[in-house]
């Protein structure tokens, strides 16, 4: 009884885009930890990507109106910072779906999501989001964003 | 309110919101777009790692919200690294301060990382992965700015001669850095000198810059002391809640 409503939850929240990358879910990204179900509340638990992305605000905001809109009022969002967010946690699928879009998925070898080709270049460290590098691919010439493996 | 931890976490989170402040300053004047997008990047971090430690200070001391904390107290009542407030002045100005500071910071939260109290611990760990690339950030631009042009390094050597002695003072320990030592949650910083120097000296080799001679040191930051620079950042960063307190978005 209890799992089917926390699954519910969880089903729920994957339906909520990333803001920056929309073509993958907060659930997806791996910002969700947890989720409970005490006292007939929910107590969501939710870690940043990184310390000062400004994404986070917009996705509470965004996962509390999902829940809104679909009749549950009774939930807590809770920040936890351990584990520390990490880019391991997400799956094979989720990497194939930020290549798709265009980002060269976290991986030790930058690849360019365009030809496939590792010849790659790095521009800068640090991209449009906190948690993209900006390269060059030498082969198609192409500019692309790579997802910082942290 | 346990005040000695109440003190050792606001002092880390002060370090960060004022060089946040200090990198925010160059968005939209950095040398070119990428380096302004990396620039403001770094700020973003530093103000999210801030806000992590002045929640938690905020939470000990149970009366203060974190905005509190970071609007509300004045220069002697700010607790930072005195290295932290000074001036981006140019380019190389900014990139060798941050380096210096970046090398402590990398050290300090990899031993924050194994503290007992397991908030301080969360927090180092998280802000350990992004220290890394700040650390690696300044380390290349000193690089490349060292093993330049003759006067780009010019520049830094001068940055560099006129930044070290803020340095000595990152290592400082006193009563409250000993006490929260004693109990497993602090840093012992004198103990990270040995591996900054090894950073320090193995960069500075790599990008033909001399280090400077140890002579004057300024410090007090801990106690509040600050130089004449910090009063202008709080000046700026804090005028919306002091003109308009409460004001809320």
């Amino acid at each position: 009884m209890q799992n089917g409503k926390i699954k519910k939850i969880w089903n729920l929240l994957d339906s909520v885009p990333d803001p920056e990358i929309p073509v993958i879910s907060v659930v997806e990204l791996g910002v969700i930890r947890d989720i409970i179900y005490e006292n007939n509340n929910y107590e969501i638990s939710i870690t940043p990507t990184y310390s000062g992305c400004p994404a986070v605000k917009t996705f509470m905001d965004d996962i509390a109106e999902c829940l809104k809109n679909n009749d549950i009022k009774n939930f807590l969002l809770k920040i936890v910072y351990s584990p520390a967010w990490t880019t391991d946690w997400m799956s094979d699928e989720t990497k194939d779906k930020l290549r798709k879009y265009g980002i060269s998925p976290p991986s030790d070898k930058v690849v360019c999501p365009q030809c496939n080709s590792s010849n790659t270049n790095l521009i800068s460290e640090f991209g449009a989001t906190a948690c993209k590098s900006f390269h060059k691919c030498i082969d198609c010439l192409e500019p692309f964003e790579h997802f910082k493996c942290i | 309110m346990n005040k000695i931890l109440f003190k050792y976490t606001l002092r880390i989170a002060d370090s960060s919101l004022i060089l946040g402040q200090r990198m925010s300053e160059w968005c939209s004047k950095g040398p070119t777009l990428e380096e302004d997008i990396a620039l403001s990047n770094i700020a973003l971090d530093l103000f999210g790692q801030s806000n992590g430690f002045y929640s938690y200070a905020s939470q000990i001391e149970g009366t203060k919200s974190a905005d509190d904390l970071a609007f509300l107290r004045n220069e002697r009542e700010f607790f930072n690294h005195q290295i932290v407030e000074l001036e981006n002045g140019n380019f190389g100005d900014t990139i060798v301060r941050n380096f210096l500071y970046d090398s402590f910071n990398f050290l300090f939260y990899s031993a924050l990382k194994n503290s007992n109290d397991e908030t301080l611990a969360a927090l180092a760990t998280k802000s350990l992965k992004e220290v890394k690339y700040h650390l690696r950030h300044s380390k290349n631009w000193l690089i490349r700015l060292g093993d330049g042009t003759e006067e780009s390094n010019i520049k830094v050597q001068k940055a560099l001669d006129n930044i070290w002695q803020y340095t000595s003072d990152l290592f400082e320990m006193d009563a409250i850095d000993l006490e929260m030592h004693d109990q497993k949650i602090g840093v012992n910083n004198a103990e990270l000198k040995t591996k900054w120097d090894e950073i320090i000296n193995l960069t500075l080799q790599e990008a033909k810059l001399n280090r400077p001679s140890d002579g004057y040191n300024a410090s007090g930051g801990k106690k509040g002391i600050h130089t004449e620079y910090l009063g202008f950042l709080l000046a700026e960063m804090q005028f919306m809640q002091r003109s308009y307190p409460n004001a809320k978005w």
